[in-house]
């Protein structure tokens, strides 16, 4: 999310399913969309039926190859240097679109006269840290004046001692402009010019040496792109984790953001960048966070070395300009509604009752921390680890450290069973009878079974209602967690430790219903949403006050209940509306369906054509109006500047769609808030066969790496040993299971339909390593053997790559040892390695090895 | 109410009077399916038919194998070295390739084989034209199996249950308007539901809509009222032979030679009647 | 019903009646059992229709939940949807025989260290052994300070993870409680 968070402002798809068919040209690449979102897909099929490309850029060949209009092959992890490919003809054959990118992008801003590019030292940016693997963004910023970023680094707090004290204070905007800037984009330090510099050598010849992809076919995608972009026709990219689980999965998306604001596609009908997220309401859980780093909103989770005070976290993580100026009242009223009358203005309300982070506190430093005792207990709910976290088989052994374990699901998954059902213990490496983890599985609702909201892949949230009651033991996790609070907090009750205070003095009452006593998810839903003095339910987060007379749980949902309706819940038949739909659920930002839409009028706020109208500035009625809610104040004039002194929204020019961000502009280079860099650069992946072609510098140097027993690096291209894992492995989805199984492969009708586990693999790979169609094949890293059914295929080709030929093997990652259907998991292959933005684990592009047979029986490494 | 052109069956409308609704039917446009196999498990979901076996077949994604007892619908998968769509290139590295799918399905034939041979009275042709095997008649005599000429209709092994199962076209929905589970649940379309004589038209108009969007091979399979069966109620828009697919090319309803065979074999007894009569009187001298 | 009545009805619902009326060959209406004939879609009836969303993808389709007598009799597409115009793929598609699965678990088990089995354990006497072991956890493990003397105020020792699969108000109930208890480690699938 950082990725699209620094580029435009917010961390979210920039459009909905619905809009691609108003698309010309669709590019799904790190996506298979019509196996993971079939449904989605139909909006593909509108746009190709009414003539538009649909070009599909992946490893595989898959079912969404097979119905796309152009299927292009590409080596799995190579795609930065694919899109880069794509920048570089953009920029060499003049197609960008200038008048969008001069007034919408920050192409025209000069940077620090200290900026060095990779070109100039050879793979690293100017700013690097050795000691501490990272880089010091002072050199990245505009020149005159610094900003901070409107995502990325901002929530991520690690190491945020030095970096976050460039955000926020220092110069402001001039009358809404950066201090300088060339719109003739000539002057050598203007982003512009950096991107030229930058992408110089991705060329088309460079693009068929390090992808595979024949030079013409690459051209063949950068022209329809090119072609298919402008003020008569739109593109669109959809991606998925095929982009996103890489060591610089948040550069391929700043890729695809930088391409399409090159393109001028962003804020357009047909237009935008679609992130396809994987579960029900994945996009919920990071905006209402399950997240370690942040709080609701996006804003961070306070840091011990820079944030002593409410005022100072809120001074180091607000901007002058854009929305984000006001974050002191988005903090201030969620505090107001975590800790109620306790939290008062003479306490920082209560903001020292949050914990400090100190650094990555994600899931894989936690499983490092398991691994070693640090952590006690674990609680996992509606998550299956012990088949879906890479090194999987590290995560099973972890678990069996903990002193205790809670799971809470539907069926009894691997990660409830690990104790004595798994290859583990059936290779004897653990034995039951020494796992001294004490297990509660505690049997969990259905969706069926529970009131509550789920926030879908295009930020709309969709109510789900109760049918019937759970039965047994069965209770939803907002009965858990409600009640399990409860008790805590009677059993704490009249204690006078400090440490005791945040959770006696919590907000801790919902009403309650039946028998179970099951709380009432509405009323959540209203906390969220937020009330003003009065207690009314507030409409819009522009009524949020930080002195502490609103409340509000999240506030970016705020006007999710506006009018004392549940507004996520509103049904409105399609048949009755437009195709946008606004009166179908409610999304965020204020049901803002495609975002940045602004940028589909020009300077002058007039539609850039007929044909890709959607919003347009009425010199009538003196508002912005069109298809959807205005992602704009209402009646800011197209024409207006700043005055002197302006703050917050205020400061943001009439013609700077992108308001979240500090200087209105969609960022082309990101000066802050990606933490590995301004502009995406091609590095090989953590595990590959191959060296760099571009610089000495291998793989992204800020990758996060856990060299330790049972995580080991294998060999890459040159070392020695790099033979012994010479082909590429990726790992993906099919359309009959889902993620780690629990909610398939428990299923009947879903298990008859891929039963099994396999490997896909090309007929030439089949033939140099022995494999039978129907057979078995062992696939084998430092890390473990898996045993998988071999289906053969052409769909799977070898890639002729840096003059050599490279096989990849297909891994679905579905499988683990119980349910109906069972096999082995390609998640215990992989190592844990990480993207440092977001601590994503790289599981998309590795090496391995693969031979026939099944696996041994034994203990491996 | 009056036969509409060309959809006219043995039994329907005529039987069923003021009760007859439009002929109904499949229409299933290959060329959409996105090979989910939402179809399949609609289906099963809908009928409650059994889940019949967790087998890998190793053949691309179809695990399920064919039609049966217990598989009302099946998505086939083929994967051929030959380029999508006539005109794209063979690729500068040989990698003209495409991958079909196709939600195979009862025919609901309009000269039913299978209606024909039924000796219990258990096969009938619906008020919708659609045709229907009532599980409460079946007896699971078998002998539908061998009549049918795409291998549809199966005994149902499971429990030993031994009637004969196949798809419905979700009589229990379709006569009361909805439609059926797995029309309702394709993500694209690809299978169409409506009255028969309006999805043939639809039907060829987007066979000249796919045609000039230069897709390779494309047809109508079972469209033809003029064909052996007499035109499917449920039919297809491939983009390949039908063999490719599975299907026979030049389906015939099995029973469509059994007037002829009647005929000779009465013209047979009879000439035999004839030569024994001229035996015994003959031989009287 | 008189005996001469009962007959007649017998009678006339003799099916080689009907091939008079037009059904010759018996193919059609004649052949038709009672069954067929009173045939109705399960779902005729409900109890009650409920609306949902699908819980596997982020796609988001609308769902039609069947309810009769307190079960869930069948699930499918909500053509209401502007989204998904009352399709589903074959996960949501299996929704009901996801809900409905053989292998649900309906009762609490409980596996105490080191032991081979699972045991019984109440619900209420979980739930309590649970809180016990979150306090126990964070006495033994919180920092107040770090070695500077900067404020911490957190424990390390419990750590959550789930939430793409939860509800919005879930997940916001979790990050309340965890927060004010002072477990930084609260995460989920979005990294993964």
């Amino acid at each position: 999310m950082p990725g699209l968070g620094t580029s435009f402002g917010r961390g979210g798809a920039t459009t909905f399913q619905q809009d691609l068919q108003n698309s010309d040209c669709i590019v799904i690449m790190g996506s298979n969309m019509a196996e993971c979102h079939p449904v989605g897909y139909q909006w593909v099929m509108e746009a190709r039926e009414r003539g538009a490309r649909v070009i599909h850029i992946d490893p595989r060949y898959t079912r969404t190859s097979a119905t796309a209009t152009d299927y292009v092959r590409i080596r799995a992890g190579s795609d930065i240097a694919f899109l880069g490919g794509i920048i570089n003809y953009i920029l060499e054959n003049g197609r960008e679109f200038r008048d969008y990118v001069v007034h919408y992008t920050n192409a025209p801003v000069i940077v620090d006269e200290g900026f060095q590019d990779t070109e100039e030292l050879d793979g690293f940016f100017s700013g690097w840290q050795d000691a501490k693997s990272n880089y010091d963004n002072t050199t990245w910023q505009y020149a005159g004046m610094s900003v901070q970023g409107s995502a990325g680094q901002r929530e991520m707090g690690a190491n945020q001692g030095e970096a976050a004290g460039h955000g926020g204070h220092g110069a402001s905007l001039n009358h809404g402009e950066p201090p300088e800037e060339d719109p003739t984009l000539e002057h050598p330090r203007c982003v512009f010019q950096l991107l030229r510099r930058h992408y110089a050598r991705y060329t088309p010849e460079f693009v068929e040496q390090i992808c595979g992809v024949p030079r013409d076919r690459f051209r063949m995608v950068a022209k329809a792109l090119c072609d298919n972009s402008g003020r008569e026709r739109t593109s669109a990219f959809c991606y998925a984790v095929g982009w996103t689980q890489h060591t610089v999965g948040v550069q391929y998306i700043r890729a695809a953001a930088i391409v399409q604001l090159l393109l001028g596609n962003i804020g357009r009908p047909g237009g935008g960048i679609l992130a396809l997220r994987g579960h029900a309401s994945i996009q919920g859980s990071t905006d209402i966070p399950t997240l370690y780093n942040i709080l609701p909103g996006y804003i961070p989770m306070p840091h011990a070395h820079a944030h002593d005070d409410l005022g100072q976290f809120i001074e180091m993580n607000s901007a002058a300009s854009g929305f984000w100026r006001n974050m002191g009242a988005y903090t201030v009223s969620m505090l107001k509604a975590w800790w109620g009358a306790h939290a008062t203005a003479e306490n920082d309300f209560c903001f020292d009752y949050l914990p400090r982070i100190t650094g990555d506190h994600s899931i894989y430093q936690t499983v490092l921390a398991m691994l070693d005792g640090a952590v006690k207990g674990m609680i996992v709910v509606g998550e299956n680890p012990a088949v879906g976290s890479a090194n999987s088989g590290l995560h099973r052994k972890a678990m069996a450290k903990l002193d205790w374990l809670v799971v809470r699901d539907l069926v009894e998954i691997e990660t409830a069973a690990f104790w004595y059902d798994s290859p583990e213990v059936r290779r004897g490496e653990l034995r039951t009878e020494d796992i001294g983890t004490e297990v509660f599985f505690l049997p969990a609702s259905a969706h069926t079974e529970k009131d509550g909201s789920f926030t879908n892949t295009q930020r709309l949230l969709q109510w789900h209602h109760r049918a019937v009651e759970p039965e047994g033991d069965c209770r939803s996790e907002l009965w858990f967690y409600y009640h399990l609070g409860r008790i805590i907090r009677e059993k704490l009750e009249g204690s006078e430790d400090e440490r005791d205070r945040p959770v006696l003095e919590l907000q801790w009452h919902y009403p309650t219903s039946g028998e179970a006593e099951e709380p009432s998810a509405d009323a959540v839903l209203r906390e969220i949403n937020g009330t003003g003095p009065d207690g009314g339910a507030l409409s819009a987060y522009l009524e949020l006050k930080d002195d502490g007379s609103t409340a509000c749980g999240c506030w970016i949902y705020c006007g999710c209940y506006a009018d004392e309706v549940n507004q996520p819940a509103r049904r409105k038949p399609a048949s009755e509306q437009t195709w946008v739909a606004p009166e179908w659920g409610w999304a965020w930002p204020a049901n803002r369906r495609i975002i940045y839409n602004r940028a589909s009028a020009d300077p002058d706020g007039k539609p850039w054509s007929e044909r890709k109208r959607y919003v347009w500035w009425d010199e009538k009625e003196g508002q912005w109006t069109g298809e959807d809610v205005p992602d704009f104040q209402p009646d800011k004039r197209p024409d207006y500047v700043p005055p002197d002194g302006a703050r917050a929204q205020d400061a943001i020019k009439g013609n700077h769609p992108f308001i979240m961000q500090a200087d209105g502009r969609g960022w082309l280079f990101v000066p802050s808030g990606i933490v590995d860099g301004p502009l995406p650069t091609h590095y090989e992946p953590h595990e590959s066969p191959f060296t760099n072609r571009l610089y000495d510098q291998r793989g992204n140097p800020a990758r996060q790496i856990f060299e330790r027993p049972g995580n080991h690096t294998q060999p890459t291209d040159g070392e020695p040993g790099s033979d012994r894992f010479p082909f590429v492995m990726t790992s993906y989805r099919l359309t009959e299971h889902h993620t780690a199984g629990g909610m398939s492969r428990f299923v009947p009708y879903l298990s008859e339909l891929q039963p099994e586990m396999f490997c896909e693999v090309s007929p030439e790979l089949a033939a140099e390593r022995s494999l039978v169609n129907g057979g078995w094949a062992t696939v084998a890293t430092e890390r473990a053997a898996i045993e998988a059914r071999v289906l053969v295929t052409d769909r799977m080709r070898p890639l002729r790559v840096d003059g050599r030929l490279v096989h990849q093997v297909g891994l679905p990652y579905h499988w683990g040892s119980r349910g109906l259907a069972r096999g082995g998991s390609a998640n215990d292959l992989f190592p844990i390695v990480l993207d440092p933005n977001v601590h994503i684990q790289e599981v998309k592009a590795a090496t391995c090895d693969i031979r026939p047979g099944r696996s041994p029986r034994g203990a491996v490494s | 109410m009056s036969a509409q052109p060309n959809v006219a069956t043995e039994a329907w409308p005529q039987s069923y009077g003021d009760e007859a609704q439009p002929r109904m039917g499949f229409f299933t446009d290959t060329s959409v399916c996105i090979g989910c196999k939402a179809c399949e498990v609609a289906c099963k979901e809908w009928n409650q038919v059994p889940e019949d076996g967790l087998l890998f077949t190793a053949q691309s994604y179809d695990n399920t194998g064919g039609l049966g007892a217990d598989t009302w619908r099946h998505v086939a998968f083929i994967e051929q070295d030959r380029p999508l769509r006539v005109g794209d290139g063979d690729g500068e590295d040989g990698d003209a390739f495409r991958w079909l799918m196709s939600s195979d399905v009862c025919k609901h034939c309009t000269h039913s084989a299978c209606l024909d041979v039924c000796p219990t009275g258990a096969i009938i042709r619906t008020e919708l034209g659609t045709v229907v095997v009532q599980e409460d008649v079946c007896n699971g005599c078998g002998y539908c199996v061998p009549a049918c000429p795409f291998g549809v209709l199966d005994k149902r092994e499971i429990e030993d249950d031994g009637r004969v199962w196949k798809c419905t076209l979700c009589y229990d929905r379709t006569r009361e308007g909805i439609t059926p589970a797995c029309a309702q649940a394709c993500p694209t379309e690809s299978i169409q539901y409506g009255p028969l004589d309006e999805l043939r038209e639809r039907a060829g108009a987007r066979l000249d809509k796919v045609v000039a969007d230069g897709f390779a091979g494309a047809r109508l399979y079972g469209e033809d009222p003029n064909d052996g069966v007499g035109g499917f109620g449920a039919f297809f828009l491939l983009l390949d032979e039908p063999e490719v697919y599975g299907l026979p090319p030049h389906p015939v309803d099995t029973t469509h030679d059994l007037p002829e065979m009647w005929r000779s074999a009465a013209v047979a007894a009879g000439a035999l009647a004839v030569g024994v009569a001229a035996c015994l009187l003959g031989g009287r001298r | 019903m008189t005996i001469g009545r009962s007959v007649r009805e017998l009678i006339s619902a003799w099916p080689v009646l009907h091939q008079r009326d037009g059904d010759r060959g018996a193919l059609g209406s004649a052949a038709r059992s009672e069954r067929s004939r009173t045939l109705r879609p399960r779902t005729a009836e409900p109890d009650r229709v409920v609306r949902s969303v699908c819980p596997y993808c982020a796609v988001g389709c609308g769902q039609r939940v069947y309810v009769q007598e307190g079960k869930v009799t069948q699930i499918e597409g909500d053509p209401d949807s502007p989204i998904s115009r009352g399709r589903l793929c074959p996960k949501g598609a299996a929704s009901r025989g996801y809900v409905t699965s053989p292998l649900r678990e309906y009762r609490v088990k409980y596996r105490r260290p080191f032991g081979t089995d699972w045991e019984e354990l109440a619900l209420d006497q979980a739930m309590d052994m649970i809180a016990d072991r979150i306090i126990a956890a964070r006495k033994d493990t919180w920092e107040d300070k770090d070695s500077e003397g900067r404020t911490l105020h957190r424990s390390m020792g419990v750590a959550n993870l789930g939430g793409a699969t939860l509800d919005n108000e879930e997940n916001y109930t979790i990050k309340k409680l965890m927060t004010a208890l002072g477990f930084p480690q609260v995460e989920n699938q979005a990294r993964i």
